[in-house]
């Protein structure tokens, strides 16, 4: 349950006519949307549709060749030094793989936000990070270097770090993937604890049906060749109601590049 | 409500929340507090807080949270130390009117896993541990690459044998990166060489109205020490560490991993084309740094010393024979095998992460260039006695 409605308050993170993609080659072609404050906003679609490319520029980690993307209100893209240090206090990013600093334990590395933000004594940054360690279920590993963990432990320091400063708002790229069932319900679990307990607002990129039922508010969802969006909304809605055979396969778990067969349209698959 | 617009966290929030404390000194007291605790404002109401506990130095209390508009983390946590204050001293301590939204942000605290010791401890070695470290890894060091140098000679042995086998477009890049893409570089190194060589022992020659001499010395110079030497120094540099880094960061993303699992020798399919291009290009670099060396030291000679090209390249040849110049050249070929294997050994040392890629890299080069230091004196050496 989302205690607002979308249309309650202004958008937390606006997305104009953005394009992107690598040189000359176009990925997301004239995209829009909004996230709203308390929300949480899955991306989905098929693999190599774009979804990391989309994340990395409603972060401003690349140009957008058209178009902005404004977290509120101000443009990821901005040059204003201290509009941008307030806005990179205020956003979490977990990575794909984690991206941990291998030489830094792993306590210094959710501590390294911490002590870049904050005056706390050293004492209480102990504190929060053994917090953060136990919320993603690893507490204890302090001391570990990264490279002493396992992938999915990794991922899930990189989340502990992304929520180091309890920004208002947090992206993951695919938090749950590569992680055993248990362990990805539990993450799917601490989201939504969050998202509740702080109002955090979150976009997801995920593939894992699961997950998205779980913990999607509304999805977003990609395709390669639209180069853009193909459905918008509640994931349980278009599961039952959508027409778009893309879309019904992908939330119906029909494959997309299967051997010729048909699927419940009755056309041939490509 | 929790869901409030938190994106403005500014310092200011210091004076968005509050704590009164309502009660009899010594006796119950309720502590309500109110705004918006985080992490930027957490400090400020700890000192309250832990003030006003001295002051009242209560038997009983009651915290009233009904006010908290939002609560993050960082507040939390404040509070479960509250908690804990109380429990040290014994002073019962309860918790009212809890919002849903605080309600399951206390719930994710677990006061166990917050109170238990890290799994490893973070001390710092002693010194006799130290010591035996160091020991240790100095000698696994050694006969990693004394095992290693087995393994490449293997290696190149069946190379030699099954030619077909060697990737010889890795071979043919290789020949290119590390020897003409290291040509202007080496060029311009060695002219200046050359040059300064000549023009600096001038000086001292003419004293002696000896300039004629200042050709053989450049000649011997650039040929038996500093032709081979500045080359493997700069291959060093370039390539060995260029070789380690390539293979480290290989083995960090677990590519050479994947490569063993798909029945590919790493040596065969990784360092054998890299020392195989060395072993061909760096004697040729050598060559051509001799070249252009004494090319430096005719500059001099004809512009500044009065010496004709003729009689200059005439002293020069006179000066070295063909056992020198081979020699040097078998010199060179030892050298890139030592640059070479030693850059891959380190690289395929790499465990970890990205800083232990620049570690061994560093380490490709400092190792890489004190054994051609060494192997050039043992080099000299033999050379006295056979010549
Ligand atoms: N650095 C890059 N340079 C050029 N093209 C790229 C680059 N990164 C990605 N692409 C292309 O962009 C497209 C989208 O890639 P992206 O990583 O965004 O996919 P994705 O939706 O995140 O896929 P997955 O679910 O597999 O992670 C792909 O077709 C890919 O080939
Ligand atoms: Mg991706």
């Amino acid at each position: 349950m989302r205690p607002t409605t979308p249309a309650d308050s202004p958008p937390v993170i606006v997305v104009e006519g953005l394009t992107a993609g690598y040189g000359d080659l176009i990925i997301l072609e004239n995209v829009s949307f909004e996230v709203y404050p308390g929300e949480i906003l899955v991306i989905l679609g098929g693999s190599g549709c774009g979804k990391s490319t989309l994340m990395k520029n409603l972060i401003g980690l690349y140009k957008p060749l058209a178009g902005r993307v404004l977290i509120k209100g101000v443009d990821v893209n901005s040059h204003d030094e201290t509009e941008l240090r307030q806005l990179r206090r205020n956003v979490g990013v977990a990575f794909q793989s984690g991206a941990l600093f291998g030489s830094m334990t792993i306590a210094e590395n959710i501590a390294l936000p911490l002590r870049e933000y904050t005056t706390l004594a050293q004492e209480t940054i102990d504190r929060l990070v053994r917090l953060k360690l136990s919320m993603v279920g690893l507490a204890g590993y302090d001391h570990h270097l990264p490279g002493e963990l396992s992938g999915g432990m990794q991922k899930r320091v990189g989340l502990a770090r992304a929520l180091a400063l309890d920004p208002a708002v947090v992206f993951f790229d695919e938090p749950s993937a590569g992680l055993d069932p248990v362990t990805g319900v539990e993450l799917d679990l601490l989201i939504k604890d969050i998202n509740a307990a702080m109002g955090t607002t979150m976009v997801v990129v995920t593939h894992e049906l699961l997950s998205i039922f779980t913990i999607a508010h509304r999805v977003v969802m990609l395709d390669k060749g639209e180069r853009g969006i193909i459905a918008r909304g509640d994931p349980r809605y278009l599961r039952e109601h959508s027409t778009d055979p893309r879309v019904w396969n992908f939330f119906n778990r029909q494959p997309s590049f299967s051997r010729g067969g048909e699927n419940r349209y009755g056309q041939k698959n490509l | 409500m929790a869901l409030a617009d938190n994106m403005t966290k500014t310092p200011a929030d210091a004076a968005h929340c509050s704590v009164v404390a309502e009660g009899e000194q010594g006796r119950e007291i309720t502590l309500r507090l109110a705004g918006r605790i985080s992490l930027d404002n957490r400090h400020l109401l700890a000192a309250k807080i832990k003030a006003l506990l001295r002051h009242y130095a209560p038997h009983r209390l009651t915290v009233d949270l009904g006010g908290i508009e939002f609560l993050d983390s960082a507040g939390a946590l404040l509070l479960v130390e509250l908690e804990e204050v109380a429990r040290t001293a014994s002073l019962p301590c309860d918790f009212v009117r809890l919002s849903e939204a605080s309600r399951r942000l206390l719930n994710l605290i677990d006061r166990q896993a917050l109170a238990a010791p890290p799994l490893k401890a973070l001390a710092p070695p002693g010194f006799l541990d130290q010591v035996g470290q160091i020991t240790r890894t100095i000698l696994h060091d050694f006969f990693a690459l004394i095992s290693f140098a087995g393994e490449l000679l293997r290696a190149l042995v069946q190379a030699f044998l099954h030619p077909q086998r060697v990737r010889w477009q890795y071979v043919l890049f290789y020949m290119k990166r590390v020897g003409v893409d290291a040509l202007p570089i080496l060029g311009m190194m060695s002219l200046l060489l050359g040059l300064v060589m000549a023009f600096m022992s001038s000086l001292q020659l003419k004293q002696l109205g000896a300039t004629v001499f200042v050709s053989s010395l450049v000649a011997i110079a650039m040929v038996k020490e500093l032709g081979p030497l500045l080359t493997a120094i700069l291959v060093a540099g370039r390539s060995g560490s260029a070789f380690a880094a390539e293979i480290g960061t290989m083995m960090v993303n677990e590519e050479v991993d994947a490569l063993v699992v798909m029945g590919f020798n790493p040596m065969h399919f990784l360092a054998a084309p890299k020392v195989l291009a060395a072993m061909v290009v760096v004697p040729l670099l050598s060559a051509y740094a001799i070249l252009i060396g004494i090319l430096g030291g005719i500059i001099v000679g004809v512009t500044l010393l009065d010496l004709t090209l003729f009689t200059y390249v005439n002293e020069t040849r006179k000066a070295i024979d063909l056992f020198d110049l081979i020699s040097s050249l078998f010199k060179s070929l030892v050298f890139a095998i030592i640059i070479a294997a030693v850059g891959c050994q380190r690289g395929f040392q790499v465990k970890g992460g990205a800083e232990a890629v620049g570690a061994f890299t560093t380490s490709a080069v400092v190792t890489g260039i004190f054994l051609i230091i060494v192997v050039d004196a043992l080099f000299a050496i033999a050379l006295h006695y056979i010549g």
